[in-house]
């Protein structure tokens, strides 16, 4: 339903077409994508899974519990086990909580300080600005990889520093995408309205600008979790994780030398990782459409 | 001239950018937690005494911090990335033993998708909702959703496994006897399965990039001038709109250097491949500092030198951009 001036102008005013809100509108258009809908309940179940998988399904992943390489449904252990004879189904209902731990707290921290520095960039501009870029292109040209090993390497790999890690060398993008919209929107009337009556810089840039930037950003967002996700599961695989915490970068990663005497040792956990980052990018790209007007008119 | 006032601007940056890493690794050893000697050693605690000296010494550890700082720098003018105490060989032989692997890795992988992937994009636009249209979306998404070592894993199972039509790991065969073009057909038969691993990511997103901004050229008016003027479809698609389509994905593929060097580093551990990410990995397992340090400055150094590249061959692909404006 949309509201259009050619079409009522001139026309009676009971003609006019009720106008939704912008996000009843968006949720509308989310729900219509059927390939968001589908990305939204794998999500929702690989959560409930993470949830409620260890209160139901009680074998410890880092236990030996059976004869190891045993393929999947050997002794009732439906996905096998792995060459220390541990079980590979209990890995991955315990894994997922540090994949999706880490992947969301990862990704706040990405956007936290991509946000800060693009807003701080992009509202003041001049010198400021031409500082704060240069520090962006400086972590640019950092491998992200490489670098996230070094400080996790330096600093111990606990959840909250491989978090902060990926934090850390992710940034840039959400710092150039924040700041190209802050440029964009603090020359519109409304910002000087703001500015008018005497509002700060720091309630401008939070409760004037920040707002009108956020659609583009959430969309960002989304899709940063999926590769935060994939980060974690790099990182795990090179044995970059917390060793007390199941993970399935790392069970992949500590099945590497058995690939060949037990394919599902390493084909399950990816299968696990594919499907998460399947299902987050499905709803990242459910929101691009339904944030985009553009293609709502279609 | 003006383009050599550019040249002399960006290289003089990509400068400042390498200090700069070099300054964020001499800041990376004094902050990690314990002393910076027992850092440099590597051994976390397990150095001798006389080793911890040697280091003090060499790295002017007892003097005040900015003049460390200098010593450091100094030591790599020289050319002297430190000695890698787990290697038992300096820093710098090691990453040049190595460099040649990966880059043989990268460039290939990154030539591949670029060139599968501006076709398949192209194929794609010319029925944007054709069958070849869902699957370059479709791959795409799958591409980017599974995990890169993963894939190398699969690729392995499958063809070096179950169809034994690849070798499992490493770059050459040591018992091969033959003239050059055997050997170099040999590192080509072990590169396959890394190249494309570390090609399918890069290839679903330049495929959908290319397929995007191919479907914006074709609708611009110079094509439906072209059109009108009667210009056969192939010389449309692929003088007129590719020219202009694949800017985007050439900006791309030299802002990715980094994220492939990251990639790299996957990919040569899931195939056991000689070069400086399965060196990485190692040192990583070895807590061995000066090496991990030594390869994050050095690839550093290669992604600004391909940025220093893209930036210069881009001018040279669109005439729009004069030598001077950025």
């Amino acid at each position: 339903m949309r509201f259009s001036k050619e079409k009522t102008a001139g026309r009676d005013l009971d003609d006019v077409v009720p106008v939704d809100h912008p996000l009843k509108e968006m949720w509308r258009m989310f729900f219509k994508n059927r390939a968001a809908l589908f990305g939204l309940g794998l999500l929702l179940t690989i959560i409930l899974m993470a949830l409620l998988g260890p209160l139901l399904y009680h074998i410890d992943p880092f236990e030996i519990v059976w004869a190891p390489l045993a393929p999947p449904g050997e002794e009732g252990y439906l996905l096998g086990t792995d060459y220390l004879g541990r079980d590979i189904l209990a890995g991955i209902i315990y894994g997922a909580k540090a994949t999706l731990v880490v992947g969301t707290a990862a990704a706040l921290c990405t956007v936290c300080i991509g946000v800060t520095v693009g807003a701080v960039a992009g509202f003041y501009g001049g010198w400021v600005d031409n500082a704060l870029m240069r520090v962006t292109e400086f972590f640019q040209v950092l491998p992200p990889l490489l670098f996230a090993m070094v400080l996790v390497t330096l600093f111990s790999p606990k959840l909250m520093i491989i978090s902060i890690s990926i934090g850390v060398v992710s940034w840039p993008g959400v710092a150039r995408l924040t700041r190209g919209e802050f440029l964009k929107i603090r020359e519109r009337e409304y910002v000087m309205a703001a500015r008018s009556i005497g509002s700060s810089n720091l309630r401008i840039i939070w409760k004037v600008i920040l707002p009108n930037a956020l659609p583009p950003l959430i969309v960002t967002a989304t899709l940063i979790i999926g590769v935060a996700i994939l980060f974690e599961a790099g990182l795990s695989y090179l044995g970059l994780s917390d060793p007390n915490i199941m993970s399935w970068g790392f069970m992949i990663g500590s099945s590497r030398e058995y690939i060949f005497e037990s394919w599902w040792a390493v084909t399950f956990p990816g299968v696990a990782i594919f499907l998460t980052v399947l299902a987050v990018s499905l709803v990242g790209d459910g929101f691009t459409d339904a944030f985009n007007p553009k293609l709502r008119q279609l | 001239m003006r383009f050599l006032a550019t040249l002399f601007r960006r290289l003089m940056y990509a400068f400042f950018l390498l200090v700069a890493v070099l300054v964020l690794n001499f800041m990376l050893i004094h902050l990690a937690p314990g002393d910076p000697a027992d850092v440099i050693a590597g051994e976390m605690g397990g150095a001798t005494e006389e080793m911890l000296a040697d280091i003090r010494a060499a790295y002017g550890l007892d003097k005040p911090i900015a003049e460390q700082l200098f010593v450091y720098l100094g030591k790599v003018a020289r050319g002297d990335l430190g000695h890698s105490f787990y290697f038992n060989q300096p820093v710098t032989d090691l990453i040049l033993e190595r460099v040649g692997a990966t880059i043989l890795l990268v460039i290939t992988a990154l030539a591949l998708s670029v060139f599968a992937g501006t076709f398949l994009g192209v194929l794609a636009s010319r029925k944007p909702n054709g069958f070849f249209s869902h699957f370059v979306t479709v791959f795409s998404l799958l591409g980017y959703a599974a995990p890169v070592f993963w894939t190398g894993m699969m690729l392995l199972i499958l063809f070096a496994s179950w169809v034994p039509i690849f070798p499992v790991s490493g770059m050459y065969n040591v018992a091969l006897n033959g003239g050059r073009l055997a050997r170099a057909f040999d590192i080509f038969h072990h590169l396959m399965l890394p190249m494309l691993t570390l090609a399918i990511i890069y290839l679903a997103q330049y495929s959908r990039l290319s397929r995007a901004s191919m479907l914006d050229v074709l609708g611009s008016d110079y094509i439906r001038t072209a059109r009108a003027k009667g210009v056969s479809e192939r010389m449309i698609i692929y003088k007129h709109a590719l020219k202009n389509a694949i800017l985007p994905v050439v900006t791309m593929a030299g802002l990715q250097m980094s994220y492939l060097f990251s990639g790299a580093i996957l990919v040569e551990t899931v195939f056991n491949w000689p070069g400086l990410g399965r060196l990485a990995f190692e040192s990583i397992l070895r807590r061995d500092y000066p090496t991990i340090l030594g390869i994050l400055f050095f690839s550093t150094f290669i992604v600004i030198s391909a940025n220093l590249l893209t930036d210069l061959s881009y001018r040279l692909i669109d005439p729009r951009i004069h030598a001077g404006a950025k």
